[in-house]
């Protein structure tokens, strides 16, 4: 049975605080972070980027289990902020933990999204046999343009997942996802920031698809929300996913410990991959997991997670990485003027 | 302009700390050298991939730098022992209050310059304060 | 062997040249040496050049042929050579002469030093200067030259009693020194104050620790010794040449706060000369930065290690103290045309023993000693005259 066979994440340890961002653009801090339900997000350093995020969370994933690089045949890392439009960040990432050359690679882009097809990817590779392992990575530096909705969330941070058969600590039972095209949310090639489709996300975008992916999967796999043990949503903020899971018969104590979006923002690929993450970080053998992803108007994947006794045993360290809680812990506030000379927002002279 | 094959050729030592090590006196080398100056042509030199772990033996804070790194500044530079012997210069990522000597660091893997905007992107090895 | 002397010495004034080329500064300083010596161009039998980077700086190799041309000597087809060894290349280039005379191969020779490093923006001239680092592995993480002599200075100053204010005094003392040479880039003094307010430029180096960037050309004019009466009544006796190399990079080196070529360089030189630190009376060494001061007179033996700093503040080094270092106003505040800068150490020696030096003459001076070096300490090399 195809499933994860360890997972990491990393977290930049700046943060910018909404109500200082609210404070430049002249907006009620209160109704900002009331409406999106966010505190802060995370801001990367002066030298990160998508793929040195990438490579730190690939790094913790094999600083818990004792995996040979060489026998990584795959990876793949989603992003909407690679650092070249036209070279691959998951060859960076190949080659800084040791799996180049024995491998194939590429980059997806499909908006919060990317990294959740990267995962669907590996699990068919794995199943396949074509791979023994395959990396999946969500990693991004989110860009929201200066005063427009998306800045106060638009966060850094990544998650990678390695797949297997072996002794997964998390069996992934089944994926289903929906697909369309709608535009929600897009980036023109050669423009610095997102558009959004302003309220037109909601109904038509966030709820539809992952209703859409949620249904599929509860038809294929005979399984209803009492079934699970904790879900995990996308989350460009606090009330879309607390909305979802109440509209699919989710509790919010099932979402609690996968909702990271307060204080770290919207990571974008790594969204929904890192509220895995800090789930993963507290599941016991049995838990049952759900989770749904969505990105850029037009998608959603779902997954069905079992996790195993093998996420106790002792070839599993949790804690030789990092948890999401801890990379929570300690911030360092920056001002709006620090924040936007680290996302590279000041116009230099070439 | 810098030159793509000059970077390319050293990303195993800049990614992963590669480096080597005469087996025959047993001393490590990083940077690498092909060639060791104790034993000389009687040397047999082997890859080794250090831990990264290791000590600040002397720092700086650079307040005026070379163009590719004006926008950094300031930044910490370390010369930094390996716990195998070797000592090299590196940037650490810590403010300039956090260092002293003989402060514990660890690799982490971040962008070090760019070749411009278009060109190549350099990406490297940088030590935080190991706790 | 036979013994070599300087019979003739020329220095251009050193700063920021904007009306003069890289060609006219050598020719100048070649000139002057010449007259000095009393001697037409025909009649040397060899140049040698001291450059780090005409490269970089205006886009020009093949310096030997160029400075031999411009010099009015291609037609005598003379035999010229650049030599190169990042900020020792001006002494460098007297050892190459002193060797070519010494060994009777040739018997009037030229050595010079120039260095043009204004035609480019200082951002480009910091970047040519970083190449007399490690470029792969110093320059390469955002290393920059004053970040690496800061490195030494932080390790110096953990381990050694040495106090900031003391630091600054080396800076203090040049500018004192400089005030009095006309050829100095910096003719003002300069108090503790000035130093330690100036703006960090790499910690604890600020910016009035650091010497110049500077356009300058100096010459001297080597003849055998028994020659040299024809042309001078007050030839100056090569005593000493050496020269030592040691890692290229900081971090590889055996004592970071510790410039083992010059201490290789610097015994040497006294064997070779038969004489000890006690008989010099006065010494040019390489002051890039002022803590470089500190290490070399502790690393040439003219004290132990750790008493250059008390040494300083207790004026010890001043121009008129026991041990006069750099009368000229040192790299500091003469200012530091990279690869002339070893050869202009060496017309301060001459004039000094030769009474020249007016203001900053130091009365019966007899033996004098230069330091020069490349890089961090990669290169050194050290002489020694006396008449």
């Amino acid at each position: 049975m195809v499933g994860i066979i360890t997972y990491g994440v990393y977290i930049p340890r700046f943060r910018i605080k909404v109500e200082e961002i609210a404070r430049v653009w002249g907006a009620n801090p209160d109704d900002i972070r009331g409406g999106l339900g966010v505190l802060s997000k995370s801001v990367p350093d002066l030298d990160e980027d998508t793929a040195t995020i990438a490579v730190e969370a690939a790094r913790n994933s094999l600083r818990r289990r004792a995996i040979d690089p060489v026998d990584i045949g795959a990876v793949y890392v989603g992003s909407e902020s690679h650092p070249y439009a036209v070279k691959p960040t998951a060859c960076t990432v190949g080659e800084a933990i040791g799996a180049t050359p024995t491998m194939t690679a590429a980059d997806y882009e499909f908006a919060c999204k990317a990294g959740t097809a990267a995962i669907q990817t590996c699990m068919g590779l794995v199943a396949s046999d074509m791979v023994k392992y395959g990396l999946a990575i969500g990693s991004d530096v989110a860009q929201g343009a200066p005063s427009d909705a998306l800045e106060y969330t638009a966060a850094a941070g990544g998650a990678a997942y390695i797949l297997g058969k072996s002794d997964p600590i998390a069996e992934i039972h089944k994926t289903c996802s929906f697909t369309t095209d709608t535009p929600d949310f897009w980036r023109r090639e050669g423009q610095s920031y997102p558009r959004h489709g302003g309220r037109f996300t909601g109904d038509p975008g966030y709820f539809r698809h992952i209703e859409g992916s949620v249904r599929l999967l509860f038809n294929e796999t005979g399984k209803n929300p009492k079934d699970y043990t904790y879900a995990v949503f996308h989350q460009p903020n606090a009330k879309f996913p607390q909305r979802i899971a109440k509209m699919l018969g989710f509790s919010q104590d099932q979402i609690k410990p996968g909702l990271v979006v307060p204080r770290l923002g919207n990571t974008y690929s790594g969204s929904s991959m890192i509220g895995l993450a800090a789930t993963l970080d507290c599941a016991k053998a049995g838990d049952r997991i759900f989770v749904a992803s969505f990105g850029s108007g037009a998608g959603s994947d779902a997954f069905d997670i079992e996790v195993t006794d093998a996420i106790e045993s002792g070839d599993f360290r949790r804690d030789a990485a990092p948890s999401v809680e801890k990379l929570l812990e300690n911030p360092i506030y920056v001002d709006y003027a620090q924040y936007a000379r680290h996302k590279g927002k000041i116009v230099m002279q070439k | 302009m810098s030159s793509v094959a000059r970077f390319w050729r050293k990303i195993p030592q800049r990614y992963n700390l590669i480096g080597t090590r005469c087996s025959t006196c047993g001393r490590h080398f990083f940077p690498p050298r092909t060639f060791c100056p104790d034993c000389r042509r009687a040397g047999k030199i082997v890859d080794h991939k250090f831990a990264g772990t290791g000590t600040v033996v002397t720092y700086t804070v650079i307040r005026t730098a070379s163009e590719q790194f004006e926008q950094m500044t300031p930044y910490v530079l370390a010369i930094v022992q390996l716990d195998e012997g070797p000592r090299f210069t590196a940037q650490l990522v810590c403010t300039p209050e956090e260092v002293t000597f003989g402060m514990r660091v660890r690799p982490v893997f971040r962008r070090i310059a760019a070749d411009g905007e278009s060109g190549v992107i350099h990406y490297g090895t940088k030590f935080v304060p190991a706790d | 062997m036979r013994d070599v002397a300087v019979i003739g010495v020329g220095c251009t004034t050193f700063g920021e040249k904007w009306n003069t080329s890289f060609r006219d500064l050598f020719v100048q300083a070649g000139a002057l040496a010449l007259e000095d010596a009393g001697i037409q161009g025909e009649a040397l039998g060899a140049m040698y050049v001291g450059n780090m980077s005409a490269g970089r700086f205006i886009e020009q190799e093949h310096i030997g042929a160029l400075i031999a041309d411009y010099a009015g000597l291609a037609t005598t087809h003379i035999p010229s050579t650049r030599v190169e060894a990042a900020c020792a290349s001006g002494g460098l280039s007297f050892r190459q002469a002193f060797i070519s005379v010494a060994s009777g191969i040739e018997d009037i020779v030229v050595a010079a030093g120039v260095e043009k490093m204004t035609d480019v923006a200082s951002g480009a001239s910091v970047e040519a200067l970083a190449g007399a680092a490690d470029r792969e592995w110093e320059g390469f993480v955002g290393a920059t030259f004053p970040g690496l002599y800061a490195m030494i200075a932080n390790d110096y100053m953990n381990r050694y009693p040495l106090t900031r204010e003391q630091l600054a005094q080396v800076a203090v003392k040049n500018h004192y020194n400089g005030a009095r040479n006309p050829i100095a880039q910096f003719q003002q003094e300069i108090t503790l104050e000035t130093v330690l307010r100036s703006t960090l430029v790499a910690d604890p180096l600020r910016l009035f620790d650091c010497s110049p960037i500077t356009d300058g050309a100096a010459a001297v004019v080597l003849a055998p010794l028994e020659m040299a009466k024809k042309f001078t009544d007050t030839p100056v006796k090569i005593l000493a040449s050496s020269q030592a190399s040691d890692t290229i990079a900081l971090h590889d080196r055996r004592d970071i706060s510790t410039l083992d070529a010059s201490v290789a360089a610097g015994r040497r030189a006294f064997s070779m000369s038969g004489l000890s630190p006690k008989d010099i009376d006065l010494v040019e060494v390489h002051d890039c930065f002022t803590i470089a001061e500190i290490c070399a007179i502790e690393d040439l033996g003219f004290c132990k290690k750790g008493e250059a700093g008390r040494l300083t503040g207790e004026g010890v080094t001043a121009l008129h103290g026991d041990l006069p270092v750099n009368t000229s106003g040192g790299l500091k505040a003469c200012g530091h045309p990279v690869g002339a800068t070893g050869i202009k150490q060496v017309c301060e020696v001459v004039m000094q023993l030769r009474g020249e030096a007016g203001k900053r003459q130091i009365d019966g001076a007899r033996i004098g000693m230069t330091h020069n070096v490349g890089g961090t300490g990669a290169t050194v090399a050290v002489h020694i005259l006396g008449v």
